[in-house]
């Protein structure tokens, strides 16, 4: 069967698509917790304000079952209730804010050593993928890459457990990103 | 100054894009036409990676990510809204026509008057205070979902002068994998605003371009209630499945 078309996620999934705690795969600060932030650029290395990341990742033993509880619903209300602070569901969803800039709190992955990224954006007709690594694990894709193109993906520890990773979806330092079939 | 950009130019564009299709399932992420993706992508090749894992699964959801009523955008509100009552229902498979169980299905549209509850959205037609336009639900065990809305209206955008975008809900759909993830939008069979849309025009295949419009089911109809659109769902990209399979 052939599938579906791709197109653009539009500038107005703002009210639809990001939750609550979306980027908070853990309760920021937890011990062991990392943050990783960063801006999206586009062609002209002017900041995206309406880009969408998801990210989805092993947990620390390296489990990728992945866990209900992203989007937990209130019963009550119908609202965001947010995630239960305790289950590792893998899945976070960040929507970039006016200047481009977007963080997501998690925990090292165990397993696979990088954490997937997908990217949607208004311009962006077919999303991308990406993979952020927290340090250069020299796995076959990095292995694989020139070194410019190699430090697209890692990313760059700031001070104790925060890390930056830009993403640039054109032009001077763009990211790799991945064709997955 | 420039001169302001046509439908005529934007035609053109179009026309010579569509003329040069590669018969691919995808838009192409460089589509001048659409003005907006000049600047947002890569110039360079994607990147085939020697070993996929983590995007070979991928996120699940379950009964607590979803209320029931989730799937009503009519009943989110105390009154009723405006416009067309409709029913949206189809099949979420992957390639090999196997339903996608148990997975999140986001939907988000404009109201009946084409406008958005967003504040950049500045299109000079009412808000309707019953109506935010938003739902979810979970794929039952058939790869079914289903929801009740409002036909959204046409609405204008800037990409051109007298730039309007056929009626269309937006879709959000997951796979088994990461790799399999979907946004797209949905259209109104025979709306006339087609052959203007850059975006829908993106898709340059006339039969991939198809499989974005919904067929009305009269069968889905409800007497003295609403109109039944069907659509259904192909999502492309490998899955563990697919690689233990050998694909
Ligand atoms: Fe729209």
């Amino acid at each position: 069967m052939r599938p579906t078309p791709s197109q653009t996620v539009g500038p107005f999934y703002g009210y639809a698509l990001p939750f609550r705690g979306g980027g908070d795969l853990v309760p920021p600060g937890r011990p062991g917790a990392v943050a990783v932030h960063g801006h999206v650029y586009d062609g002209a290395g002017d900041p995206v304000p309406d880009a969408l990341l998801e990210f989805w990742q092993a947990d620390e033993a390296g489990n990728l079952d992945g866990k209900p509880g992203s989007t937990r619903r209130d019963e009550v209300d119908g609202s965001f209730a947010g995630r239960d602070g305790v289950t590792f569901t893998g899945f976070a969803r960040v929507a970039t804010d006016l200047d481009g800039h977007w963080t997501l709190h998690t925990v090292r992955p165990g397993g696979p050593p990088y954490i997937a990224v997908c990217v949607f954006a208004r311009g962006l007709l077919h999303h991308l993928y990406t993979r952020v690594y927290l340090e250069d694990a020299g796995d076959a894709l990095l292995t694989s890459l020139p070194a410019d193109r190699r430090a697209t993906l890692v990313a760059a520890p700031e001070r104790d457990g925060v890390y930056r990773f830009d993403i640039r979806l054109q032009g001077e330092g763009e990211t790799v990103f991945l064709d997955l079939g | 100054m420039p001169e302001p950009l046509s439908q005529e130019t934007i035609s053109r564009e179009i026309a010579e894009l569509a003329a040069r299709s590669d018969g691919g399932d995808h838009p192409s992420r460089d589509y001048p036409p659409y003005r907006s993706s000049g600047l947002r992508h890569p110039h360079r090749p994607l990147v085939a990676p020697p070993e996929a894992y983590a995007e070979l699964r991928g996120p699940v959801f379950g009964v607590s990510d979803v209320t029931p009523l989730d799937a009503d955008l009519t009943r989110q509100h105390a009154g009723e809204p405006l416009g067309e009552r409709i029913t949206v229902t189809g099949r979420v498979t992957d390639r090999d026509g196997r339903p996608v169980r148990g997975q999140l299905v986001e939907v988000w549209q404009a109201n009946a008057s084409g406008r958005y509850p967003h504040l950049r959205d500045q299109h000079p037609a009412p808000l309707d205070p019953n109506f935010s336009g938003t739902g979810r639900c979970l794929t039952d065990a058939d790869g079914r979902y289903a929801f009740t809305t409002i036909k959204p209206g046409a609405y204008p955008w800037k990409n051109h002068v007298n730039a309007w975008r056929p009626a269309h809900i937006h879709f959000s759909v997951f796979g088994t994998a990461f790799a399999q993830r979907l946004v797209t939008q949905m259209y109104f069979p025979g709306d006339p605003l087609f052959p203007y849309d850059p975006i829908l025009q993106s898709v340059t295949d006339d039969k991939a371009r198809e499989r974005l419009v919904a067929a009305y089911d009269h069968e889905l109809s409800r007497p003295e209630w609403s109109l039944g659109y069907r659509w259904d769902i192909v999502l492309d990209g490998p899955s563990a499945t697919w690689m233990e399979e050998g694909r």
